[in-house]
């Protein structure tokens, strides 16, 4: 398959712009996969991964054929999701009075604590809690934990495509399994 | 409960397929007498396998066709751009000649002033610099956009650019005039009147720098 890939990106590079439409299929639940488990949320997923895709086509004068097309178009998905994550700022406050009342703050207009029940159904279930649990990690754990196990690249690979040291990458590994250990040893 | 973090350490790295084997004996040792790192460890193992199975997640159906349909049309610039970015060179040798060209022209446009090289004792009058008589300028000479009139003595070589020497006012002395100006000037007397030999004087003076360069070290 790399060597596919490697003929389709030539082409890409020739202007042959068809051909880019076989790498978007071939790598899009990957980095579908990336950008979901680390924002949490589809909408926003599928537009940074479809934002991913196009910066790779974009720049795809820059990437050095000598490497791996899939660590490239990695980096490009977590560098925009983080960027993301990072810009992220609430929209509005819990604390903040509503408008037009007294004494009614924003906590008055959120849901009563008990779910429905078919949402106590969903919610109970493990791979939704497994999810937000990952999604509760910081960010530069989040990263590591979302390639090494869900992607499953190696530890050099994932040192690569987050441009840093392999050590630092087992760091936020250890860190981010004995996080997740600690949620998740009473489920 | 001072193994734990040793333990731990160990654990990881196991866990990273990074063991070595005294290592993994070590631990396994350790785990067959100490119920808390067993705990602990089969926390960590189940930890990993509840994450891995997530079910992998899948893009929309319309995922590809979304991307090709917002794909940026191929530009005409992404050619030139191309071409730059495979022949470097080429590109280096451009921007070197043009920066070059760019240079040496406006230098020669630009200054208007009247500009010496900076000795003491030198006259200026009506975009004429004057040696003056009792005055010997020591080192080399170089007058931009005047005239130079030399009445003293230059110990050293003399550049006038876009100007000229005026001859010593004095007509008695003119027959002598030109031994006497030769002796005056102990160096060379080099006129830069146009543009080329402006480039010509650039060029050689760039030369005689990277030579020196070379002989100094």
């Amino acid at each position: 398959m790399e060597n596919v890939i490697k003929q389709k990106i030539k082409q890409i590079k020739k202007g042959d712009q068809a051909a880019f439409e076989d790498v978007v299929s071939f790598y899009q639940n990957k980095v579908y996969q990336i950008c979901f488990r680390m924002i949490g949320n589809a909408h926003e997923a599928e537009d940074l991964a479809q934002e991913a895709f196009i910066r790779a086509y974009t720049n795809i004068d820059r990437f050095d054929e000598r490497r791996k097309f899939s660590t490239w178009l990695y980096r490009i998905a977590t560098n925009l999701t983080i960027d993301r994550i990072r810009k992220k700022k609430p929209d509005y406050f819990l604390d903040a009075e509503v408008k037009g009342t007294e004494g009614l703050n924003m906590y008055s207009q959120l849901a009563a604590d008990q779910a429905l029940p078919e949402e106590e159904v969903e919610s109970l279930e493990l791979q939704t809690y497994i999810h937000k649990e990952i999604l509760a990690l910081p960010p530069k754990y989040r990263s590591v934990i979302v390639l090494r196990f869900l992607d499953e690249l190696s530890l050099q690979e994932i040192a690569e495509v987050l441009e840093i040291p392999v050590g630092t990458v087992k760091t936020r590994i250890h860190r981010g399994r004995e996080t997740l250990r600690k949620k998740l040893r009473h489920v | 409960m001072n193994c734990k973090q040793e333990v731990i350490a160990l654990m990881h790295k196991y866990l990273d397929d990074d063991l070595t084997q005294p290592e993994e004996k070590k631990l396994r040792f350790h785990l067959q007498s100490c119920s808390d790192c067993q705990a602990h460890f089969h926390e960590l193992k189940r930890t990993i396998s509840l994450v891995k199975s997530s079910s992998p997640i899948s893009a929309p159906g319309d995922f590809t066709a979304n991307v090709m349909s917002n794909l940026p049309q191929q530009k005409k610039r992404n050619h030139y751009m191309r071409w730059f970015r495979n022949h470097p060179f080429f590109t280096a040798a451009a921007v070197f000649f043009l920066m070059m060209f760019g240079g040496v022209f406006s230098a020669w446009t630009e200054d208007q002033q009247v500009t010496v090289s900076k000795q003491e004792n030198l006259v200026i009058q009506n975009q004429v610099v004057i040696v003056p008589e009792d005055v010997t300028v020591e080192g080399d000479l170089v007058v931009r956009n005047g005239d130079l009139r030399i009445d003293g003595a230059v110990n050293g070589d003399v550049t006038i650019i876009n100007g000229d020497i005026l001859e010593q006012d004095s007509v008695q002395d003119s027959p002598l005039e030109g031994e006497k100006y030769m002796a005056y000037v102990s160096g060379e007397v080099n006129e830069v009147n146009q543009v080329f030999e402006w480039m010509w004087y650039h060029t050689k003076k760039t030369l005689e720098g990277v030579f020196s360069l070379g002989n100094g070290e």
